[in-house]
């Protein structure tokens, strides 16, 4: 199994001379099987540049979207693979209480938001199921994490080992001395065991303060929730749009070596692969 | 171990920080959390007695009736609002842990999750007045 980043920054798209390192596009992760199935996590504005290395060589594309805020879709209007005929792509998503993906991906890829109407796309739509299910090689589960709005992550397991993925969560939202034990903790049953957890990790500890409830993550508390689970690697994601790459390393360095987890943790940059 | 649904997990969270006395119990019944607020009322603390199976929190507080006798666990607001999943309220006796008499009111109600689960139930609760 490959792991390929595509995208990590968090909230808003931010290139530039300052962000070159590790990247301005939201967020998009290529997994792909030794069985040739390519899962796409996310359809953030990494996804153009993916899309264009995919065709034409891919039958078949599955893109797994963790929820519907713009910087996970903002990118799906320009995957080459939706417009070209030899390739299907399905799309999957959580549903709301009220509205089936669908509905809620249409009041952005229509217009005035989009030139091009949903229904002229051909996508097959998938409301995740409750279940897990497989494509190819791999059996996915998505299970609901803390998070504003229907959000989930995921936990990939193919014949190689195991990713899991929560690029906008808060674990820790609510919690005076996080993490809580495992059973307590929000996603920690995605992440338990993975080779690899790529999560969400937007702020310095002191930024969380002045964001409780967004939605998102301390590096700190990326590492506390990695701990918690056992991984074997911690990549951080969806980093804030505000810090350039000096920042990154010096947070995400101070962070470490503060926790000194047993585990090695990198803060996840466009292009970055991993080998599972 | 399981991973107790997000649902039941962001209750609890909401709880800890509430004034209010609430009870969070599961699918099973069981008693999964308390929150300080109740353990005042119930005279211990949550660190003590960690969860507590149905058959054991709907006996240990001697829950009665107006007249002193004794509360099926059934008929508590919160086994009412699981079994039933609809919202339940109660008035009640109980005998703390720490021994002392407390006349109660709680109201109960189903946890649901979005796909339609049934989660577990919360009661919020007061000390009635004297």
């Amino acid at each position: 199994m490959r792991v390929q980043l595509w995208g990590t920054r968090g909230s808003l798209a931010s290139p530039g001379p300052e962000t070159a390192r590790y990247g301005g596009n939201t967020s998009c992760v290529e997994v792909r099987g030794t069985d040739g199935a390519v899962l796409v996590l996310d359809a953030g504005t990494g996804i153009r540049a993916l899309g264009a290395m995919l065709t034409p060589a891919a039958r078949r594309v599955d893109v797994l979207l963790t929820h519907l805020h713009m910087d996970h879709i903002q990118g799906l209007g320009f995957f080459e693979p939706l417009f070209s005929p030899d390739v299907e792509v399905h799309l999957w998503g959580p549903r709301s209480r009220t509205l089936d993906l669908r509905r809620q991906l249409a009041r952005y890829l229509s217009p005035p938001l989009f030139p091009v109407h949903l229904r002229d796309v051909p996508l097959v739509l998938h409301d995740l199921p409750a279940d897990a299910f497989t494509v190819g090689e791999f059996t996915v589960t998505a299970a609901r994490v803390c998070h504003p709005g229907p959000t989930v992550g995921y936990r990939i397991v193919s014949p190689a080992g195991v990713v899991a993925y929560l690029p906008d969560h808060e674990p820790a939202l609510g919690v005076r001395r996080f993490p809580l034990a495992a059973e307590w903790t929000s996603g920690w049953a995605l992440a338990r065991d993975a080779d690899l957890l790529i999560h969400d990790a937007q702020y310095s500890r002191e930024e969380y303060a002045d964001h409780v409830g967004w939605g998102h993550s301390a590096i700190d508390h990326a590492i506390a929730f990695a701990a918690l689970g056992r991984v074997k690697r911690l990549v951080t994601f969806h980093h804030d749009p505000s810090h350039d790459d000096d920042d990154l390393e010096c947070l995400t360095l101070a962070a470490t070596r503060a926790a000194a987890p047993p585990f090695p943790v990198k803060a996840g940059a466009e292009g970055d692969a991993f080998e599972i | 171990m399981n991973q107790k649904p997000i649902e039941l997990i962001l209750t609890r969270q909401l709880a800890s920080y509430l004034a209010t006395p609430v009870f969070i119990i599961d699918l099973d019944g069981t008693l999964v959390f308390y929150n300080e607020p109740a353990e005042r009322i119930i005279g211990t603390r949550f660190e003590e007695t960690g969860a507590m199976p149905a058959s054991e929190w709907t006996t240990v507080f001697v829950p009665t009736d107006e007249h002193g006798a004794a509360l099926e666990p059934t008929e508590l607001p919160l086994m009412v609002a699981l079994r039933e999943g609809r919202p339940a309220h109660g008035t009640l006796w109980i005998h703390a842990l720490d021994s002392v008499p407390r006349h109660i009111e709680a109201t109960a109600f189903p946890l649901i999750g979005q796909a339609h689960e049934r989660l577990g139930a919360v009661a919020v609760f007061w000390e009635a007045p004297v």
